[in-house]
C-alpha cells in the first residue's frame, strides 16, 4: 500500500511507463516580440524650401516573401505632419491606432483652447517636433521594457518656430534629426544621394518641392533596383503649410534593368 | 437649536441641493487677501496684496511661479495652495518631458479642476479652501482662469477674487472693454487700480504689500511670437507701477474689513 | 541520487508520475530575450576645468555603425536653467555612449535640477548637482544609462569645476576629461597639455632627481586652442568623430557657446 495519497488511483510508471506531461507544458519564459515578423523596407525623406518630402514602398514582408504588396506606411498625423514607419508591421499598426487616439485628445484640446477669449489662433496643435518627442519616449520607453516596438520612425512636418522638421525614433528610443533621413537600406543607398543635394538645412531650404520630390523619386529607384525586399509601387507624401499630401498609389516609371547584367560579384558570376 | 446636519462632509446634499463643505470652502478663498488678473491680447497680468501676520512678521507670498509660461495667484489657504502649485509644477514638467513643449494653459487648469472636484465627491476628503488665478500664455496667447474649491474653473478677461474681491470686480466690470488692446504696463496699472478699489480705508499699496506678475506673448511684424516668460515683481521692483497709480482718485473704499476670525488663512 | 532510486521499482516500490501539473519553469514576469537595448553613437566630449572657467566641448555627429545619423546631434546640455531655452542656466551636462539613454538622462537631470530652482528659488550647485547625477546613475545600477557623463560648472569658490562619472555612478572632480570614443586618443593629450605629464625642467637632474614642470592654470584662449586641437586630431584617427564641434564656455557672465565646423569624412 502507498501511503502517499497523491499515488492513489494512478497508472504506475513500471506497468505503463512514466506519464508524458510534456505537452501540457505550455508556458516557457514570457516572450516579448524578439524579432520582427512581417516587415516594411526602407523609409526616406529629405526637407526642402517649404516643407518635406517622404517615401516608402507598399511592401511588407514575410522573411524574404513578397508577402501583402498593397500596405501604407505613411501616415498623416493632424493634417500637420506625415508619420513613416520602417520594421515590424504589426507594431506600425499599434502606432497607428495610439497616434490616432493621440489625434482625437488633441483635436479636442484645440478646439477647447481656441474657444477662450483670445480667440482661434491657428497653432497650438502637437507639432512634428512634440510628436517626434513623444514618440521618442515611446519607443525609449518601450525598450526599458524590454517589450520594443520594432520599428524606425520618421516625422515630418514643421517645430515650433515654423521651420521645417524631419526626425527619426529607433526602437531603442533613439531619436535625432537631419536635413535628410533614410531608414533601413535607405541609409546606405538613398542618404549619399540625398545629402548631395541637402548637405545641411540651408541646401535644403534651397531646394524647390519639385526638386525634392525628383530627388526621393530617384532615390526610391535606388532602393528597388538594389533593394530585394522592395516593390516598384510606393508612397510619397509632401508635408507643407498648406497641409499634407500623401499619394499611395505611385509607380517607378523609366525602369532599365540594362545595368544588371553588369553586375559582379554576387552568386555563380564571379569575374 | 438650529443645527445645519447637512454639512458634515462634503458627500451629502442638502435637501436644497447644496452641498454645505463645498461652500464653507468658497468663504476660505474670501478670507485670503485679494488677488486681481487680467488678460489683454498680449499679456496676462497677476497682482496681489500680501498681508502681514503682524507688524515684525513677513508678508506671505501670494504668488508663484508654476512654470515658465504660467504663474498662479492665491487667495485662501495658502498650505492648501502649495498642494495645488506643487502638483501643476508637477503637470508642467510631465508635459513639457513627453511632448517638449508648454502645457497649455487651459489643459493645466482642467487638471486641477478635476483634481478639486474628486475632493467634493468621496467621503472623508476636505475641498481645497483656496481659490486660484491662473495666469499664462501658450500658443493661443495670453489666458487668465479661475479656480474654485468646487473644482470649477473658468476662463476670464479680468476677476477678482478674496476678501473685498467685490469692489475690484466692479472696477474691472467698469473698465473690461478696454482690456484686450492695453499694453503691458497700461494692464499692470489696471491691476493695479483694481487692487486698490479693494483696500480699506486708511491702507494703501506699498512696496512691502504688492505683488506683480506678468507673462506675455507679443506677436512682432514678421509673425514670429516673442514670449515673456511668466515673473513675480515684489518690492522696489513694483515701487515705479505704484507709483504711477498713486494719483488717482481714492477709491469708493469703504468701512468694515471683510475679513473672519479664527480660520488660519493666508494673512 | 533520489531520482535514481526512485526510478528503480523493485527498491522503492512502484513509482508514479505526479509532475504531470502545466507549470513554468521561469520566474514570474522573466522574459528571454535576444534584443539588445543598447547601442553605441559614437562621438566624443572633452572637459577643461579653468581659475574662473571651465569649457566642455563635443563633436556633434550620431553615428550607428558606419553610418552617419546626423551631423548636428549636439552631446552638450545646459542644465537646470528657469525656462526651455536654459537661458540663465550654470550648469552643462555632456553625455557621450548611447544617445538615447544620455537625452534620458538629460532630460532627468534638467527636471530635477528645475524642481530643485522652483523649491529653493535658486539654481543648484555644480557640488550639489554632481552628488545627485552620481545617484542617478546608481539607481540604474543594474540597467545602466550606458554613456560617460561630464558635468561641468563653477564651484563655489568661482572656479571651474568638472565632475566626470562611469555609466553606474563613480564620479571625480578633475581639471580635466575626455570621454567617448575617442577618450583615449585624447585624454593622454590633455594629461601632457593640462596637467603638464611628463613634462620636466630641463637640466634639473637624472631620473627621479628630475624636477617636473609645474603645474598653472591655464588662460581661456589656451584652452580653447587645446579644445581645438584634441578635437581636430581625434577627428583625424576615429571615424566617429566629426562633423561639429561644440563648445560651452561657463564663466561668471553665463555660458558661451561655440558651433566651429570639424571634418565631414
Amino acid at each position: 500500500m502507498d501511503h502517499r495519497p497523491q499515488a492513489w488511483g494512478r497508472p504506475r510508471d513500471d506497468v505503463y511507463g512514466p506519464y508524458d506531461a510534456s505537452y501540457l507544458q505550455t508556458s516557457g519564459p514570457k516572450t516579448a516580440t524578439q524579432s520582427p515578423v512581417v516587415t516594411g523596407t526602407s523609409v526616406i525623406a529629405i526637407k526642402f524650401k517649404d516643407g518635406v518630402v517622404m517615401a516608402a514602398d507598399n511592401l511588407a514582408s514575410y522573411g524574404s516573401l513578397a508577402r501583402f504588396t498593397d500596405v501604407k506606411r505613411l501616415r498623416p498625423f493632424l493634417s500637420t505632419s506625415v508619420v513613416g514607419f520602417g520594421g515590424d508591421v504589426s507594431d506600425m499598426q499599434y502606432l497607428d491606432r495610439h497616434l490616432t487616439e493621440l489625434a482625437i485628445d488633441e483635436a479636442y484640446e484645440h478646439e477647447s483652447s481656441a474657444a477662450g477669449t483670445s480667440g482661434g489662433a491657428p497653432g497650438g496643435q502637437l507639432n512634428a517636433a512634440n510628436l517626434h518627442k513623444y514618440l521618442s519616449k515611446l519607443m525609449y520607453r518601450r525598450r526599458n521594457d524590454f517589450d520594443p516596438l520594432w520599428n524606425q520612425v520618421l516625422v515630418a512636418g514643421f517645430d515650433g518656430a515654423g521651420k521645417p522638421f524631419l526626425g527619426s525614433v529607433d526602437l531603442r528610443g533613439t531619436a535625432f534629426a537631419a536635413p535628410s533621413l533614410a531608414s533601413g537600406f535607405g541609409a546606405m543607398l538613398a542618404q549619399p544621394i540625398m545629402r548631395r543635394h541637402a548637405a545641411t538645412d540651408a541646401d535644403a531650404a534651397a531646394l524647390s518641392r519639385e526638386q525634392a520630390v525628383q530627388i526621393v523619386r530617384d532615390c526610391m529607384k535606388v532602393l528597388f533596383y538594389r533593394d530585394a525586399r522592395s516593390l516598384d509601387r510606393y508612397s510619397l507624401a509632401v508635408v507643407t503649410r498648406d497641409g499634407v499630401e500623401i499619394s499611395e498609389d505611385e509607380r517607378l516609371e523609366q525602369q532599365s534593368w540594362a545595368f544588371a547584367e553588369r553586375v559582379r560579384g554576387y552568386g555563380t558570376q564571379v569575374v | 437649536m438650529f443645527r445645519n446636519n447637512y454639512d458634515n462632509d462634503s458627500v451629502t446634499f442638502s435637501p436644497q441641493g447644496r452641498i454645505f463643505q463645498v461652500e464653507y470652502a468658497a468663504e476660505a478663498v474670501k478670507q485670503g487677501s485679494v488677488v486681481v488678473g487680467i488678460a489683454s491680447k498680449t499679456h496676462a497680468v497677476l497682482v496681489a496684496i500680501k498681508r502681514n501676520a503682524e507688524e515684525l512678521s513677513s508678508y506671505q507670498k501670494k504668488l508663484f511661479p508654476i512654470d515658465e509660461h504660467v504663474g498662479i495667484a492665491i487667495a485662501g489657504l495658502t498650505s492648501d495652495a502649495r498642494v495645488l502649485s506643487n502638483f501643476m509644477k508637477q503637470q508642467c514638467l510631465g508635459h513639457r518631458l513627453t511632448y517638449g513643449r508648454n502645457i497649455p494653459v487651459r489643459t493645466l487648469v482642467e487638471m486641477i479642476g478635476s483634481k478639486a472636484q474628486i475632493n467634493t465627491q468621496h467621503y472623508g476628503k476636505r475641498p481645497y479652501g483656496v481659490g486660484l488665478l491662473v495666469a499664462g500664455v501658450d500658443d493661443h496667447g495670453p489666458h487668465l482662469f479661475e479656480f474654485q474649491p468646487s473644482g470649477m474653473t473658468e476662463e476670464m478677461i479680468a476677476f477678482a477674487i478674496g476678501a473685498r474681491s467685490q469692489m475690484a470686480r466692479t472696477y474691472l466690470e467698469k473698465n473690461v472693454a478696454k482690456f484686450a488692446d492695453c499694453d503691458r504696463e497700461e494692464l499692470i496699472r489696471h491691476g493695479l487700480r483694481a487692487l486698490k478699489e479693494s483696500l480699506v480705508q486708511d491702507r494703501e499699496l506699498t512696496v512691502d504689500n504688492t505683488s506683480v506678475g506678468v507673462a506675455g506673448s507679443v506677436k512682432a511684424d514678421d509673425g514670429s511670437v516673442k514670449v515673456e516668460p511668466f515673473k513675480v515683481y515684489d518690492g522696489q521692483d513694483v515701487a515705479a507701477w505704484i507709483e504711477s497709480v498713486a494719483d488717482d482718485k481714492e477709491g469708493g473704499a469703504s468701512a468694515g474689513e471683510g475679513e473672519g476670525e479664527g480660520m488660519e488663512v493666508d494673512s | 541520487m533520489a531520482a535514481m532510486f526512485s526510478q528503480n521499482p523493485l527498491m522503492n516500490g512502484p513509482n508514479y508520475s505526479f509532475n504531470d501539473a502545466p507549470r513554468s519553469n521561469a520566474p514570474d514576469g522573466a522574459r528571454e530575450h535576444r534584443f539588445d537595448p543598447y547601442a553605441d553613437n559614437g562621438g566624443s566630449t572633452l572637459a577643461i576645468a579653468g581659475a574662473d572657467f571651465t569649457i566642455m566641448a563635443g563633436d556633434t555627429r550620431l553615428t550607428s555603425g558606419y553610418s552617419i545619423n546626423s551631423r548636428f546631434h549636439p552631446k552638450l546640455f545646459k542644465i537646470g536653467g528657469s525656462t526651455a531655452d536654459q537661458k540663465d542656466a550654470t550648469l552643462v551636462l555632456s553625455v557621450v555612449g548611447f544617445a538615447a539613454d544620455g537625452e534620458a538622462l538629460k532630460e532627468r537631470l534638467d527636471a530635477i535640477c528645475k524642481m530643485y530652482r522652483y523649491r529653493h528659488g535658486k539654481p543648484m550647485s555644480v557640488k550639489a548637482c554632481a552628488q545627485r547625477l552620481s545617484t542617478i546613475l546608481y539607481q540604474k545600477r543594474f540597467f545602466p544609462y550606458y554613456v560617460h557623463a561630464i558635468l561641468g560648472g563653477l564651484d563655489e569658490d568661482g572656479k571651474g569645476a568638472v565632475y566626470s562619472y562611469d555609466p553606474v555612478g563613480s564620479y571625480e572632480r578633475e581639471q580635466c576629461r575626455a570621454g567617448g570614443a575617442a577618450a583615449s586618443l585624447i585624454m593622454p593629450f590633455l594629461d601632457n597639455q593640462v596637467n603638464f605629464k611628463n613634462q620636466y625642467v630641463p637640466n634639473s637632474g637624472e631620473g627621479h632627481a628630475l624636477q617636473e614642470r609645474e603645474r598653472r592654470p591655464l588662460t581661456r584662449a589656451e584652452v580653447e586652442m587645446l579644445v581645438k586641437d584634441a578635437f581636430d586630431g581625434a577627428v583625424e584617427r576615429h571615424i566617429e568623430v566629426g562633423d561639429g564641434l561644440q563648445m560651452m564656455a561657463i564663466t561668471k557672465d553665463g555660458i558661451e557657446e561655440i558651433v566651429l565646423p570639424l571634418k565631414k569624412d
